[in-house]
């Protein structure tokens, strides 16, 4: 019997300026035994006042309780979609933990950095295996850098031919940040209107001699896969244009389908999506990018190579787009991705592929009478619902709250912009049935409501910590810092 | 919801009202409806000159961004400089004091590519 009973916790907490009291302090310093120095005047600050005086155990207290009011992978279901929220392993951390990649430093000379330096040897050949492209960088941040570091690439490849091309075309199925990744190497973006799945058609009517690029993200922000990839492809090669795949989604086809052997020309891997490794509260995360053999020389460097026995990072690469992170990326990214590969296996990998595909598709059919379905094609990893369906006027954003009552952290709404009122839901391979089936029992729940008391879906949530924002109010008039009354 | 007769519709929900040379533009009843609390407007400058169906500003609700485009070719001559510090008003009043620019008509045979009011109202009950 699903309900909202006994879900919830509350636990108030005040801010620390509001549990200061006058005069109490976290230290204690010995008697001064030498001249007191009097600090420079321009170091002195007059304005803050009003600063908390606290002791150590009240700072404490303080930060561990508001740590209990965190949402995690670790504390519940979180089926965000598009953004791949499963389970990190632990075995990930122990890796990571290991004193020979804990304790290195970045400078420490490659003879005794070898097996850090083949770690991520292994890990360029890994993904280049998972995704069929030949040449892989690790440097890249997170995704967002992963497909600007791609553009920059492809950029310097048209340079390379003497080409100047100035557009790129995106399907209004993309992710967001690939036209913002387009702009920021200097394209124009044109968007390409698709019908749940981009059609070679619609790209031929816009392709022409000044396009430097197809943007597409496949399986799309709709959970479907581009059906048309290869045509389309061949239509962008044909006419002088590469190919940026956005793998965001990519463990919707690890395993299975590599992007590399479909004609696409460039693609990012988020780590901390496909392979496992933390999101860590916006960062860091990892965005490799993998291209084929022609683009190769464009790659940020250096590269890990082989060089007989032993493992170093070349330089030697006159045509690279330059170093675009410090050091070699997020080094301890990397072992937890390794990691996961290592302990899945190619066989393990490939079945968490189909586990994630089946898991929405149960959500998919279990909801389907409920709520509305806009694309009828078969869905990959996620399934993207709109609210057209919902009773007594509720919108999608009052499911979103009820579900934080029935103990939920709500999918990804608004998103994609294509459809109206989206609820994005991505369960990914980490989930039981019976969790899924639990969530799917508050989701038909929150259905039914809609139409017997639709009222608990505005006034939700009623079991959280604070009610129902105002977020109008809290983004036009922000309060961004405590004020002393 | 409310589409007056005076006002001329595009299909991207902007309206555009036309005095003279000059055309008054915002966004439909329908689209602050569609959007729902706005938060932020972002407007061009005066003297920028834009294409037809080119992006001259952008609206960001509490449910999404979107870029608002040019009905017709011009250069701006006038913006609507209490929006971006009060954009609660495009939700409050969006064909009055929720006007987003005024655009010095390049071409005004542009205009006859826009809907009137019954076929706007068709176009959103379509949608």
């Amino acid at each position: 019997m699903i309900s909202t009973e006994g879900r919830g916790l509350v636990l108030d907490e005040k801010l620390l300026f509001e549990q200061s009291q006058p005069g109490r302090i976290g230290y204690s310093l010995p008697n001064l035994d030498v001249p007191a120095a009097t600090p420079a005047k321009q170091l002195l600050r007059n304005e803050i006042s009003g600063f908390p005086e606290l002791s150590e155990v009240d700072v404490v207290r303080h930060y561990t309780r508001l740590s209990t009011w965190n949402y995690g992978v670790d504390s519940g279901f979180y089926p965000l979609g598009s953004c791949t929220m499963k389970y990190n392993p632990k075995v990930n951390e122990a890796a990571a933990r290991l004193p020979g990649f804990m304790d290195i430093h970045p400078q420490t000379p490659e003879a005794l950095n070898q097996g850090a330096l083949e770690l991520m040897y292994n890990l360029q050949r890994d993904l280049g295996e998972v995704s069929g492209f030949p040449a892989i960088t690790l440097q890249p941040a997170a995704g967002a850098q992963g497909e600007f570091v791609g553009m920059l690439t492809i950029r310097a490849w048209h340079e390379a031919n003497g080409q100047k091309r100035h557009k790129v075309i995106i399907p209004d199925t993309a992710h967001g940040t690939n036209p913002a990744s387009a702009a920021l190497c200097g394209y124009e973006v044109i968007t390409v209107a698709s019908d749940g799945i981009l059609s070679k058609e619609a790209v031929a009517e816009l392709m022409d001699e000044d396009v430097a690029a197809l943007m597409v993200t496949n399986p799309n922000t709709l959970g479907l896969f581009e059906a048309d990839i290869r045509a389309i492809c061949d239509l962008v090669h044909e006419r002088g244009g590469l190919v940026y795949s956005d793998g965001a989604n990519l463990n919707a086809l690890m395993g299975i389908s590599r992007p590399g052997d479909i004609g696409i020309d460039v693609m990012h891997f988020n780590l901390h999506k496909t392979f496992s490794t933390p999101h860590g509260g916006g960062g860091p995360g990892a965005g490799p990018v993998g291209v084929v053999k022609r683009l190769e020389p464009f790659l940020p460097k250096p590269v890990v190579i082989k060089d007989g026995d032993s493992f170093r990072l070349d330089y030697d690469r006159p045509d690279s787009i330059g170093r675009v992170k410090s050091f070699y990326g997020h080094f301890g990214v990397l072992v937890r991705a390794y990691s996961y590969i290592l302990s899945m296996g190619g066989a393990g990998l490939k079945r968490a592929t189909e586990m994630a595909v089946l898991n929405a598709n149960y959500i998919r059919a279990r909801l389907e009478g409920e709520y509305d379905l806009p694309n009828q094609q078969r869905s990959l990893h996620e399934v993207v619902f709109s609210e057209a369906a919902l009773a007594n006027g509720c919108h999608t954003l009052d499911v979103a709250k009820r579900l934080i009552d029935y103990g939920y952290h709500p999918p990804t709404i608004y998103f994609p912009l294509v459809v109206h009122g989206a609820l994005m839901i991505e369960p990914t391979e980490t989930e039981s049935k019976q969790t899924i089936d639990e969530f799917c029992d508050a989701l038909l729940a929150i259905a039914e409501e809609a139409k017997t008391q639709p009222e608990k879906l505005k006034m939700a949530p009623v079991r959280a910590k604070v009610k129902r924002l105002d977020e109008a109010t809290a983004a036009r008039k922000p309060k961004l810092r405590w004020e002393e009354d | 919801m409310d589409f007056p007769e005076e006002l001329k519709y595009t299909e991207e929900h902007e309206w555009v009202l036309v005095e003279d040379d000059v055309a008054t533009i915002g966004i439909t009843d329908f689209a602050q409806e569609q959007l729902g609390d706005v938060v932020f407007v972002e407007l061009p400058e005066v003297g920028d000159r834009f294409d037809v169906g080119k992006s001259f500003g952008v609206v960001e609700s509490v449910k999404a961004v979107s870029d608002v485009y040019a009905p017709v070719s011009g250069e701006v001559v006038e913006i609507n400089e209490e929006l971006p510090d009060e954009p609660e008003i495009l939700n409050n009043s969006p064909y009055e004091d929720g006007w987003m620019v005024k655009i010095r008509l390049a071409d005004a045979a542009e205009l006859d590519d826009l809907m009137d009011a019954a076929a706007y109202q068709e176009f959103v009950e379509k949608d």
